[in-house]
Parts: C-alpha cells; sequence; structure tokens
C-alpha cells in the first residue's frame, strides 16, 4: 500500500520547497525553514500514511458497478 | 450516467489511479475542512464525482492534480452551504512535532493544525497544496484556477500568518469558539458569495 499512497509525489522536491529566510518561530537567521513548514507536511504525510477505511474500499468496489 | 467512451481496461486504469490518490485526497481533505469525518465524506463525494467524470481525465495527466480540482470545488460548494465552520477536531492530531535541530521548542501539530484552520480557505488551500502536498505553484494555480502569482501571494501570507502565531503562541484554543477564526472565515465567505473568492469552479 505503501507505494500506491506516494502517488503523485515524484516530481518532488522543487523549487517551491527550497524557502528562503523566514523568521521564527526557533527559525535561525538565514536560510533555516521555521519548524512548523515539516510540521505541515508531518501533518499531511500522517493522513496519508492512515488505514483507508473500509468505507473507501467499498466505494472503490462499488464504482465498478456502476457501468 | 454515459460513460461510452472508455474501454474496460482503460477503465480498469482510471480506477487504480483514483484509489491510489485517496490517500492525498483525504489529507488535503483533512487540512481543509479540519474534521476528519467530514473530510472523509468530502473525499467519498469526490471519488463519486471524478468517477462520474472520468471521460475528462486525460491519461498521463496527473489524476491527483486533477481530483484536487474536484475535492476543492466540492469543498468550496460546501462552504457555501456553511457545512464546514473550519471546525477542529481534537483528537486527530494530539502529537508532538518533534523539534528539528537548533530549535529549542517543540511545535505541536495540533497547535500548527489550529493555526492552520484560522487561516483564510484561500491562503488555507495555497498552503496545504504547496507547503504539504509538495505542488509546485505552477500546479497549485492550475489547481485554483488563478494566476501563479495569486498563488504565491497567499503562500506567503499564510506562512507569516502562521509564523506570527506560533512564534507569539497566539494560536487559539480551538478554532470554533475562537472570535479571531470565526471572523475570518467570515469574511472570507462573504468574499467568495461575493464573487470575488473562487476562481475555478466545476
Amino acid at each position: 500500500m505503501t507505494q500506491t499512497n506516494r502517488e503523485g509525489r515524484s516530481t518532488q522536491p522543487k523549487p517551491g520547497h527550497k524557502r528562503g529566510a523566514e523568521s521564527k518561530p526557533g527559525a535561525k537567521a538565514n536560510g533555516e525553514l521555521p519548524g512548523w513548514t515539516n510540521g505541515l507536511r508531518q501533518l499531511y504525510d500522517q493522513v496519508v500514511d492512515e488505514d483507508l477505511p473500509d468505507s473507501f474500499r467499498d466505494l472503490l468496489s462499488r464504482l465498478d458497478d456502476q457501468r | 450516467m454515459t460513460q461510452g467512451e472508455r474501454t474496460a481496461s482503460e477503465r480498469a486504469d482510471f480506477k487504480r489511479d483514483l484509489a491510489a490518490v485517496v490517500p492525498h485526497l483525504r489529507a488535503f481533505a483533512r487540512g481543509l475542512c479540519g474534521r476528519a469525518d467530514m473530510a472523509d465524506d468530502l473525499v467519498q463525494e469526490a471519488l463519486l464525482k471524478a468517477w462520474a467524470a472520468q471521460d475528462r481525465f486525460e491519461p498521463g495527466t496527473s489524476m491527483r492534480a486533477w481530483t484536487f480540482v474536484i475535492l476543492r470545488n466540492a469543498y468550496l460548494t460546501d462552504m457555501r452551504r456553511n457545512r464546514f465552520r473550519g471546525e477542529y477536531d481534537e483528537n486527530v492530531a494530539e502529537r508532538i512535532l518533534t523539534a528539528p535541530a537548533g530549535q529549542e521548542e517543540p511545535i505541536h501539530l495540533a497547535d500548527l493544525h489550529r493555526a492552520l484552520l484560522t487561516l483564510p480557505p484561500e491562503r488555507r488551500e495555497a498552503l496545504l497544496l504547496v507547503g504539504a502536498g509538495g505542488f509546485s505553484y505552477e500546479e497549485a494555480a492550475s489547481i485554483c484556477g488563478c494566476a501563479v502569482g495569486t498563488i504565491k501571494s497567499r503562500v506567503g501570507r499564510a506562512r507569516a500568518a502562521l509564523n506570527t502565531m506560533l512564534a507569539d503562541g497566539s494560536v487559539p484554543k480551538r478554532s470554533i469558539d475562537d472570535e479571531t477564526a470565526h471572523r475570518a472565515i467570515l469574511e472570507e465567505l462573504e468574499e467568495v458569495a461575493a464573487g470575488n473568492g473562487v476562481a475555478a469552479r466545476g
């Protein structure tokens, strides 16, 4: 399941991810990102890595019937 | 439902690709609306719409970007119906973000999530797409149906707001009860209702 979870991520990292000098909180003067930028991605990835609820499996299997 | 165009194998490919992006749709939706149950409802709605519209998907293009547009439109529609108010589910993210090297105070992911939910929806989605989903500014602009410069500006404002909130410790306890968050959401809704907010609609 893990490899499919990663679909669409292949084009990253990219320029949008090398953020420049933002200040605070906890960021060092130049070039270091604030800690929360990583947290943002963690929030997202936590959900991506969750087991898919059965309701989604059910829905996906029902799609085939909608011919 | 008229879906005569696609062959069985194309439909199978489509479905496989659609299934593969479900975790991403859930993550994006949760960031947008804050509540896990509502987010999942939204994703289910988007999946059904995507399936019904599969003839409009161009094979070889990004399924994730395509379905994000659908999800986003479903979210905005629900927003206008006042279904979501940036509610925050306390059970979702009570986890501590490990402190990056050189940083003294760890940031609670729950605080970050709450802070995120106080942002006006358009800035929140821009930040989610670029900062969490890993889309380029160009891709995010395409998903939101607006100019690249607009996305850059929204992301910049969103980052600045989060920087301030997280640095000051002025993250609201619960966004739903917070006057500032509530006002921001209402203002944004007014803007959307006035036709200024939503560039792309499905």
